[in-house]
C-alpha cells in the first residue's frame, strides 16, 4: 500500500477530487442542490488549471446528459452530476448512454422528489432509474464517494463493459459534510485508471453512423446484446474493486457484511444511513442479540449471488427504503423479495419505509424496525397479512 | 413526343450536367441514395446538397426526424461521413459535446487537429419547439458549429402535425379546417431572427430550389468560427399536399412571393440575396399546395399583407432602399 494524505474534505469536494485525478477531459452539468458543490469545486479546479478539462455550463440537465453522450461518442472522458429532479430531467437521455455503450460517469446526490419540494436525502432519484442499463453503486462516506468515483471510471471505460456508471453519494449527509479521508498521489491514480481509449469514436478518418434507427427484426437483438453485456459486468466491478483494494488497501464488494457472524436476524441498508445503522448493529450485539447488517454497495447490475449467499443463514430479513414505490411498497425491498422466492431455504423479509426526504433515521429507528419487525414475522406465521410500514410518521 | 421525347430531353439534359455541374460543385455524395425519403422531397434534396458543401472533415449530429428514420434503417446507413443519432430535441447539446470534446483531446495532445467541423441537423420541429432550449444553450455558449434547420413547416415524420413553424391558415392533422377552425391558427414563428438575437456571426435563410446560394451559405456556415445557423425551407409534397414535381417551383416561388425571403446576417448585419421590387402573389405559391385549399380569399388577403409587411421590415433592415 503506497502512502497517502489524511485530509478533511467535504463529500462534494472529494468527488472533485476524484474527477480531478482522473483526469476527465469534459464536464458537463447543470447546478442543483444538494450537488451544486460538486461543480462549483471542479468549475475552480477548471478555472485555476488544476484540471484541463472543458467545462460545459448548459441550460439544463437534459443537455448536460446529452453533452455528456456526445463528449464521450467522441472519444472523451466525459463526468456530470446531478440529484433528484435533474436526475429525472436527464431521465429520457439516460438510455442512451447504456444502450450506445458509452462509459459516461455520473455521481448523483441523492434527492427527494418533488411534491412536496424537498431539496433533501432519499432514495426516489435513484430508483426512478434502476431500469435504464446503467452500472450503480452506493457510497456511505466521503472516502467511499471518492474511491468508488475513481472505480467508476475504470469499470465504466473497460472494453468489456463500456456501460455508464452512477455514483450516489446521500445528499447533504454525505455531499456537505466534512470527514477526515486518505487521498491517494496522483500518480498512483493515474496508474489506477488507465489512459481512456474508446473504440468507435466520431472520427471523420473512420466514418460510423451511431444511434441509427431499430426496426422489430433488430430491435429485440440489440436488447438482448444489451442484457448479456450488462450482466457481465459483474466481474468486471468485482475485478476491479479487488485491484483497488489491492493497491489502495481499501476492498469493496456488491453486499457488504457488518458483524454478520452467526446472525439470525439481518437488517439490510444502503447509502450513508448503513454508518447508523452499525451502531444500532453495536448495541444490540452488546445486548446479546444476533443481529448483522448487510449494505448493497451495487445495486446495478443486481449481486444477486453475493446477496443470496449473506442471507443464507438469516431467519428474519428487515429491509429498509428510502423511497416509496407507491402501491407496491418499497422497491428494494420487492426486489431483494424476488431475489429469494425460487431459493429453497429463505429468510422472512419485512420491509420499512423510512428516511423520506432527509428526516433522519436515529439508531432507535433501526432498534425499532429490527423488534417491530420479529413482531411482524410472528404475525406472518399466524397467517396475517403484513404491509410495509413507514416509520416515524407523526399521526 | 410523349415518352420517347421525355427520355430525349432527359438524357441530353444529363448530358449537358455531366459536362458543367462537376466543374461547380463536387460529384462526391456525401449522403449517398438507397434512402428511404418520399419522392419529391425536399428535405432529402437540401441535405444533399448541404452534405455537398460540407465535404467530409465533419461530424454531423441528427435529431429525430424524417432526415434520421429515412436513411439510417438498421443495417443500412446513407451517411459517409461519422454521424450521430440520439434523440429528438438535444442535438444542439450532443454537438456541444462533441466540440468541447474534440477541443479538449486536441489542447491535451490526444489527437491531431484536422480542422474538424461539427454540424447539427434538425427539423423544424426538433429546432423550432422541443430542440430550442437546447439551441439556444448552444448558440449562448458560443459552440463552433454549424446548424441547419430543414423546415418542412410541420411534424411530417410522425404524419403533418402543426408546428410552430407551421404558417397560419394551413392544414395540418392537429390543426384541421374545420367549421369553427381555419387551420394554423397562429403565424409561424420567426427561428432566424431568434438565432439572430442570440448575436452568434452568422444566420442564413436557404433553399434547394437555389442549390448554388444554398451551398455558398453551408461553407460560409463552417468556416465562420462560432455557431452559424442556416434555415432550409425544405418543401414537403406529403405534408403539403403538393405534386411531388413541384417541389423546386414551390420553393422559387416561396421566394419570389416574399413568403420565404432569402437573406443572411453577417454579425448582425443584414443582407437580402434576392430581392424582389415587385413580389409574385402568395396566392401563386398556395394555389398548388392543398393544405391552403380550404382558405377564404379574405384568410389569404390577410395573408398576402403580412408577407408584403414582413418583407419590406426585412428589406429595411438589409437597407435596401424602396
Amino acid at each position: 500500500m503506497k502512502r497517502e494524505k489524511v485530509v478533511g474534505l467535504e463529500g462534494s469536494f472529494a468527488v472533485a477530487e476524484a474527477v480531478r485525478q482522473a483526469n476527465a477531459d469534459v464536464i458537463a452539468a447543470y447546478p442543483i442542490t444538494p450537488q451544486t458543490h460538486i461543480v462549483e469545486r471542479l468549475s475552480e479546479m477548471v478555472a485555476e488549471g488544476e484540471l484541463d478539462a472543458e467545462f460545459i455550463c448548459v441550460e439544463s440537465e437534459h443537455s448536460a446528459m446529452s453533452a455528456c453522450v456526445g463528449a464521450s461518442a467522441a472519444g472523451a472522458r466525459v463526468f456530470t452530476c446531478t440529484a433528484g429532479q435533474g436526475l429525472e430531467l436527464m431521465h429520457e437521455v439516460l438510455y442512451i448512454p447504456s444502450s450506445m455503450r458509452l462509459p459516461v460517469v455520473a455521481v448523483i446526490a441523492n434527492r427527494a422528489l418533488s411534491a412536496p419540494l424537498s431539496v433533501w436525502c432519499d432514495h426516489s432519484d435513484m430508483m426512478a432509474v434502476r431500469d435504464i442499463g446503467w452500472i450503480q453503486m452506493l457510497a456511505e462516506n466521503n472516502q467511499q464517494a471518492f474511491d468508488l468515483t475513481l472505480c467508476a471510471y475504470r469499470i465504466a471505460e473497460d472494453s468489456e463493459v463500456l456501460f455508464p456508471a452512477m455514483v450516489h453519494i446521500d445528499g447533504f449527509y454525505l455531499s456537505h459534510v466534512i470527514e477526515d479521508m486518505s487521498l491517494p498521489e496522483d500518480e498512483e491514480v493515474a496508474g489506477f485508471i488507465p489512459e481512456y481509449e474508446y473504440p468507435f469514436t466520431l472520427d471523420p478518418d473512420n466514418p460510423v453512423s451511431m444511434g441509427c434507427y431499430g426496426p422489430p427484426f433488430i430491435y429485440p437483438e440489440a436488447k438482448k446484446a444489451q442484457e448479456v453485456a450488462f450482466e457481465n459486468t459483474m466481474s468486471k466491478i468485482i475485478k476491479t474493486w479487488k485491484a483497488f483494494g489491492d493497491r489502495f488497501g481499501r476492498y469493496y464488494a456488491p453486499v457488504e457484511k457488518y458483524r454478520m457472524e452467526d446472525a439470525k436476524i439481518a437488517l439490510l441498508t444502503m447509502g450513508s444511513c448503513s454508518e447508523t445503522a452499525m451502531l444500532a448493529i453495536d448495541e444490540l450485539r452488546a445486548k446479546g442479540e444476533d443481529v448483522g447488517l448487510i449494505r448493497l454497495r451495487l445495486w446495478r447490475p443486481f449481486p444477486f449471488k453475493e446477496f443470496r449467499e449473506a442471507v443464507k443463514d438469516v431467519e428474519v430479513l428487515v429491509v429498509l427504503d428510502r423511497c416509496v414505490s407507491f402501491g407496491m411498497g418499497g422497491p428494494v425491498c420487492s426486489e431483494v423479495k424476488a431475489a429469494l422466492y425460487d431459493q429453497q431455504k429463505k429468510p422472512h423479509v419485512v420491509g420499512f419505509i423510512g428516511g423520506l426526504g432527509g428526516r433522519d433515521i436515529l439508531i432507535e429507528g433501526f432498534e425499532y424496525m429490527i423488534r417491530s419487525a420479529l413482531e411482524k414475522v410472528k404475525a406472518i406465521k399466524r397467517g396475517e397479512e403484513i404491509e410495509t410500514e413507514m416509520i416515524g410518521i407523526r399521526e | 413526343m410523349g415518352g420517347g421525347y421525355a427520355l430525349y430531353t432527359m438524357t441530353k439534359k444529363k448530358e449537358e450536367a455531366d459536362l458543367f455541374v462537376p466543374r461547380v460543385v463536387t460529384t462526391d455524395e456525401i449522403f449517398v441514395p438507397g434512402h428511404r425519403a418520399c419522392i419529391g422531397c425536399g428535405e432529402a434534396l437540401a441535405i444533399r446538397h448541404v452534405c455537398k458543401a460540407l465535404g467530409r472533415n465533419v461530424i454531423i449530429v441528427n435529431a429525430t426526424g424524417c432526415s434520421e428514420i429515412i436513411a439510417s434503417l438498421l443495417p443500412q446507413t446513407s451517411w459517409c461521413v461519422p454521424w450521430i443519432h440520439t434523440l429528438f430535441e438535444n442535438t444542439a447539446s450532443v454537438m456541444s459535446g462533441i466540440e468541447a470534446a474534440y477541443k479538449a483531446r486536441v489542447r491535451k495532445g490526444k489527437i491531431a487537429d484536422k480542422n474538424v467541423k461539427f454540424v447539427g441537423f434538425a427539423g423544424d420541429g426538433g429546432t423550432l419547439d422541443i430542440g430550442l432550449q437546447a439551441l439556444s444553450g448552444a448558440m449562448e455558449r458560443g459552440h463552433d458549429f454549424l446548424y441547419c434547420c430543414f423546415d418542412n413547416e410541420a411534424y411530417m415524420n410522425t404524419g403533418i402535425q402543426r408546428s410552430s413553424s407551421t404558417p397560419y391558415g394551413a392544414w395540418t392533422t392537429t390543426a384541421p379546417d374545420g367549421k369553427r377552425s381555419i387551420g394554423q391558427a397562429t403565424w409561424k414563428k420567426n427561428m432566424p431572427e431568434i438565432a439572430v438575437a442570440h448575436k452568434i456571426p452568422y444566420v442564413a435563410t436557404a433553399c434547394p430550389s437555389y442549390p448554388f446560394d444554398l451551398m455558398d451559405k453551408v461553407k460560409r456556415g463552417l468556416e465562420i468560427e462560432g455557431p452559424a445557423y442556416v434555415h432550409i425551407f425544405s418543401p414537403c409534397p406529403t405534408g403539403w399536399r403538393s405534386p411531388p414535381e413541384l417541389t423546386i417551383e414551390l420553393g422559387r416561388l416561396a421566394v419570389e412571393s416574399g413568403v420565404f425571403p432569402l437573406y443572411e446576417v453577417i454579425n448582425g448585419e443584414y443582407r437580402l440575396n434576392f430581392d424582389f421590387a415587385d413580389l409574385k402573389p402568395v396566392r401563386e405559391y398556395m394555389k398548388p399546395q392543398r393544405r391552403f385549399k380550404h382558405l377564404t380569399e379574405d384568410i389569404i388577403d390577410k395573408i398576402q399583407a403580412r408577407v408584403v409587411e414582413e418583407y419590406l421590415r426585412l428589406r429595411e433592415k438589409a437597407g435596401v432602399k424602396k
